[in-house]
């Protein structure tokens, strides 16, 4: 039989090894060839008698199957939702026939008929479809190989395990395990799933084949457990077992708790997890594959693949990177200021494998910002996430220096100087003085414009802005600003820069504030005009949080500090002069830091108080010079007000072409500010509930609370011709 | 319609609901069987006469299972022609038992019934009977599910209670109850329990802690503090009110009901069946209302459910001379008195079950006696009984003394 996804060589025992190698891919994902493959080959094993069992392997050094192909999930379109959970269930059903060999399962518990065996051999990642390919075997051996990770990403872009996932893994390893494994969707190493059971051995990896075909021939007559008579959930299940209940209320509250109803695909696992396991297996499976239809049928799947993956991946491999000009190779960069920023640069940068010269015009301020890395490599080896090798090899990396002439052999800068034109004019011109040539000079300014700075260089066309964001080491997202002398190689040596420390880039035009601090301060002012209004501030943090964003805004507000909100202000104020717009919180903040003295939560306390050794808690102090107001919105329109009020700042960003395309609009909000992850960002939001709805509801709400919610023309043009932001970009 | 007469009411006295507590050896179908046998006895009449008998039974599980009140009924030697039902709406079983009792003579489908229940929570802990609502999580999520100590601590942060509030409701409770049995006041409607031998093992409410004081209380820590935080139900009820910064656990054991072991019965009737028997009614039931509430904070049905049986019974609250609301947690008892504007001097005169114990399904029917007792000992003339409902629920019977 001729395969495309796999080969199968049958040996001299009757076993087939059955290698699953997608052609001209790097790594194995489940895609229609590898199902359509799947299927023929089971049906061919179950019938054919000279085959006695199975082997399955993997023909790529990458690993078994790295899950399922995203892009065929996301952009499956049945018609019905029958013919879409017919669709689900396909595999369900093909992994079904693999491990009861096409017997039904009456005649299975009654030790009638039994399955031909078959082995996973796992050698890398099998993750997602992978994973549950491997948990349809009768048995699952692992090489000794550190790379082999198992485990259910799923939950991460909207959806379940799909492919009995949910079933097996609980039926092996108990139900808290399999909620710990598909909710969270961290993977796991080999030691840890053979620890749960999931993993039946782990051998040295050239063994591997060996080992897989010494248990098919010594197990000709294989039932799965969940099979066989008398089969009980390890550690107790179904549902109802007293334990089980116990799990299942502390299950749901928890996942309550991080998913602040915002995650339906954790709901439903559970779901499948309690369904699942009160009935037998065959209904199990068809339970699951109903969830995994519902997922699938609703826009928040799409939407998170489409930008946490989809879209990411794309921004990563560089899709904005100028194709024409040649890979730049970074081996040193130097890092200009060893402040907060520069020292989180010099820390991500090393981690990345380049040296770093860490320039500072203090000794002790330039080895201070090196501390800052010793102080994770630290914290990373004590709690076992990075060897003491690798640590001590990345700190090798830093060199903290005074002398410019330390930068004459680096590859890229990276300035992180102090804030100040007359500071930074300074400092490249003394580094222009003996870097090579052909160095691309970035800048990490937020709030200076690059095509401004641009004029200090003797080389504007190689002269660029590369915005990080604090702390450097913790947050994602990176903004890459071209001047407008900026040339492309500037461009693209950025990129790959970013690429090498793992960060997410977008690309966005040099005005203030660039893309995401032109829209946090105006849904943080939004956040404090209701405090203004007599809102409770509880209410209002809740609702963010419930929005799905990280922190509340007047949380956020004490961590900038009221007190920095204060000052941008009056210099934006004086900057621009009568062309200030007020944004209604100036006297809001004079109160607040001046007559108050609430300037945030370093200086002693903002909208929170911070007492010593316990938890934040709301400054009551408040509500004497705002008073509450009798009325007090709902927690939907509080949700709305906060939302709308990114959505409109983002939406002008875009209609401004401050980010060009949605993607970048919709990557650079969830990673650059932590807007609602499950929406799959602002701009898909607004196409989920449709551009018309957006511009309609932003009305409304302009009506409501003043000018600044109102949509801007381009998307009333939009909805007038009934476009969606995607597919008119 | 017919009116539905009350003519009696036994309760048993209250045992410790655990293994050391006096009542574990007694059968759960016993303790209901001994109710139905007393009031029997004490009413002298033919147990033939009995129609129907309905107990409340809120874990019907185990030996507590099978319509526990069909087995009570024939343990306790009335003619197989006597039917049982066993009704559960959680904690307000036994108030619901009467409802049922009392509609079916109200309806002209009964002459002569009994409302009652029976829990025995040290042999059939609470929760035995699992079920979906806190345990399945498609309807866990839906309604923001919390246990009760968790819901009691949300009324108490939403409602301004504090810590010392619920202490000094519990002090109280304890007080009154201490000196109710010093007076004698439940000395009409208790049963003491007897065992296999039929010796007394059981003759007054053994949870009770009359020498409670704030200080004693005080020292306990909150119980659902730990579940709250670590489990994510304070975030749940932050979700589900989030005008709360955060959950303000106040409720300990000290000011919480009791976990304890009971049984129940009130004896119903129209004019003629207890004319038939001999028996003078004790009192009506005017009316009676059961509501569902918000299901998060659970607890504050009764408030509602008083208002519904209130309007049915064209009555306002000025009409009710005497208040009964279980003591599920003291502020389930402080937020209906905020609520209703109650004077704590018009409610729960006798003490509650914080002091003398809530054996769930037996509590309805146990405070609906009590009342019964102290409108005759008072002379007053009306009372509202209520009780708070697992799921978010209330149900309330109003009643008048009729001699």
């Amino acid at each position: 039989m001729a395969y495309e996804a796999l080969s199968v060589d049958v040996d001299s025992d009757g076993i087939a090894l059955v290698t699953i190698d997608l052609p001209g891919q790097s790594m194995n994902v489940f895609n229609e060839a590898l199902m359509r493959d799947l299927a023929a080959f089971i049906d061919d094993f179950i019938s054919n008698d000279s085959i006695k069992g199975a082997v399955l392997t993997s023909g790529k050094s990458s690993g078994f199957i790295a899950g399922a192909d995203l892009r065929m999930l996301g952009g499956s379109q049945a018609a019905t939702l029958q013919e879409a959970f017919e669709n689900a269930f396909n595999l369900n059903r093909t992994l079904r026939k693999m491990e009861t060999g096409g017997n039904p399962s009456k005649a299975l518990m009654k030790g009638e008929a039994h399955a031909k065996p078959v082995a996973a051999a796992l050698d890398g990642l099998a993750l997602g479809g992978g994973f549950e390919l491997a948990l349809a075997c009768h048995y699952r051996i692992a090489s000794d190989n550190p790379k082999v990770q198992v485990g259910f990403p799923e939950v991460q872009v909207g959806l379940l395990p799909g492919g009995g996932g949910t079933q097996r893994f609980p039926r092996l390893a108990g139900l808290q395990n399999a909620a710990m494994a598909a909710t969270q969707g961290k993977p796991m190493d080999a030691a840890t799933a053979k620890g749960q059971g999931v993993i039946n051995d782990i051998v040295p990896a050239a063994d591997l084949i060996a080992k897989a075909k010494e248990w098919v021939k010594a197990n000709p007559k294989v039932t799965q457990p969940w099979d066989k008579k008398g089969f009980k959930f390890p550690g107790g299940g179904g549902a109802m077992d007293p334990r089980s209940v116990q799990f299942f209320i502390a299950a749901s509250a928890m996942a309550q708790r991080e998913t602040k109803h915002n995650y339906p695909a954790v709901e439903r696992i559970l779901s499948c997890l309690y369904e699942g396991s009160i009935v037998p297996f065959d209904t199990a499976i068809r339970i699951e594959s109903k969830y995994f239809t519902k997922l699938l049928s609703e826009p928040q799947a799409r939407n998170m693949i489409r930008t946490l993956f989809i879209n990411k991946q794309a921004a990563e491999k560089g899709e904005r990177r100028p194709k024409d000009v040649p890979q730049q190779e970074l081996k040193k960069v130097g890092v200009l200021g060893a402040g907060m920023m520069g020292a989180g640069i010099a820390y991500v940068t090393a981690k990345g494998g380049m040296e770093v010269v860490l320039l500072d015009r203090d000794q002790d301020y330039a080895e201070k910002g090196k501390a800052y890395s010793e102080k994770i490599v630290q914290k990373g080896v004590q709690r076992g996430k990075v060897s003491k090798e690798k640590g001590e090899a990345l700190l090798a990396r830093i060199t903290p220096t005074t002398d410019y002439n330390a930068l004459k052999d680096v590859d890229l800068i990276i300035e992180a100087v102090f804030e100040d034109p007359g500071v930074k004019a300074d400092v490249i011109k003394k580094t222009e003085a003996v870097i090579g040539p052909e160095v691309i000079f970035a800048s990490n300014t937020s709030t200076l414009p690059i095509t401004g700075l641009a004029k200090n260089s003797e080389r504007p066309e190689q002269f660029i802005g590369i915005h990080f964001f604090s702390p450097v080491d913790k947050m994602p997202l990176v903004e890459i600003i071209p001047g407008d002398a900026s040339g492309e190689r500037s461009l693209a040596t950025a990129l790959d820069y970013v690429r090498l420390i793992k960060k997410t880039p977008i690309v966005v035009k040099d005005t203030r504030g660039f893309y995401t601090n032109r829209v946090v301060p105006p849904y943080l002012n939004e956040a404090m005009l209701m405090v203004k209004e007599g809102i409770k501030p509880a209410l209002i943090e809740n609702a963010a949080l419930q929005l799905g964003m990280p922190v509340g805004p007047l949380a956020l507000t004490d961590e900038t500090s009221l007190e920095l909100g204060k000052r941008i202000m009056e210099s934006t104020q004086k900057e621009l002069g009568d062309a200030y717009q007020p944004t209604g919180v100036e006297d809001f903040l004079e109160t607040m830091v001046d007559k108050l003295g609430r300037l945030g939560r370093k200086s002693g306390g903002g909208f929170y108080d911070y007492p010593e050794g316990e938890k934040k808690r709301l400054w009551n102090g408040v509500s004497e010079y705002f008073p509450e107001a009798d009325d007090q919105p709902s927690l939907e329109d509080a949700k709305e007000r906060l939302l709308y009020s990114q959505l409109a700042a983002a939406a002008a960003c875009y209609a401004e072409g401050i980010v060009s395309d949605p993607q970048s609009a919709d990557l650079g909000a969830i990673f650059g500010w932590g807007f609602a992850p499950w929406t799959g960002g602002p701009m898909s939001y607004i196409d989920t509930i449709g551009v018309d709805a957006y511009v309609r509801q932003s009305e409304s709400l302009a009506q409501r609370y003043g000018e600044r919610f109102n949509p801007p023309d381009a998307f009333r043009a939009m909805a007038q011709k009934g476009e969606t932001l995607y597919a008119a970009a | 319609m017919t009116d539905a007469f009350v003519y009696d009411a036994v309760r048993t006295p209250r045992g410790k609901g655990k293994s050391d507590g006096s009542l574990h050896e007694i059968t759960p179908i016993s303790l209901g069987a001994q109710v139905l046998t007393a009031i029997r006895e004490r009413n002298e009449f033919d147990g033939g006469d009995v129609d129907d008998v309905a107990f409340g039974v809120v874990s019907p599980v185990g030996e507590q299972g099978a319509v526990i009140t069909r087995g009570a009924v024939l343990a306790a030697d009335y003619p197989e022609t006597t039917a049982g039902i066993q009704v559960n709406r959680f904690c307000a079983s036994g108030l619901e038992a009467i409802n049922i009792a009392a509609s079916k003579v109200k309806a002209g489908e009964a002459d002569l019934t009994i409302g009652g229940g029976v829990e025995s929570m040290s042999r059939v802990p609470m929760g035995s009977d699992g079920g979906a609502m806190a345990t399945d999580p498609a309807i866990a999520f839906k309604n923001y599910f919390v246990p009760q100590g968790i819901s009691a601590d949300l009324i108490a942060t939403k409602y301004g209670l504090t810590r010392d509030d619920c202490d000094a409701y519990a002090v109280e409770s304890q007080k009154r109850a201490a000196k109710s049995w010093k007076e004698n006041r439940f000395e009409k409607s208790i049963v003491p329990v007897k065992d296999v031998l039929g010796l007394d093992v059981l003759a007054t409410d053994e949870h009770m802690r009359p020498d409670a004081d704030m200080q004693s209380l005080g020292s306990l820590n909150p119980a659902f503090a730990m579940m709250g935080e670590q489990f994510g139900f304070d975030s749940i009820a932050v979700q589900r009110y989030p005008e709360l910064e955060k959950i303000n656990h106040v409720h300990h054991a000290g000011n919480s009901s009791g976990i304890v072991d009971g049984a129940a019965a009130v004896l119903i009737g129209t004019k003629e069946a207890g004319e038939r028997i001999g028996r003078k009614p004790r009192a009506r039931i005017k009316a009676a209302a059961s509501v569902g509430s918000e299901p998060t904070i659970m607890l504050t049905g009764p408030e509602f459910a008083a208002e519904k049986a209130l309007k049915r019974a064209g009555m306002t609250k000025n009409d009710i001379d005497m208040w009964e609301l279980n003591e599920a947690f003291a502020s389930v008892v402080l937020r209906f008195m905020q609520a209703l504007d109650i004077d704590h001097g018009d409610i729960n005169v006798n003490g509650g079950a914080i002091a003398m114990g809530h054996p769930l399904g037996a509590t309805g029917a146990m405070i609906f006696g009590t009342v019964i007792d102290e409108l005759e000992r008072s002379g007053k003339e009306t009372a509202l009984v209520t009780l708070c409902i697992g799921g978010g629920m209330g149900t309330a019977t109003i009643v008048e003394r009729v001699n």
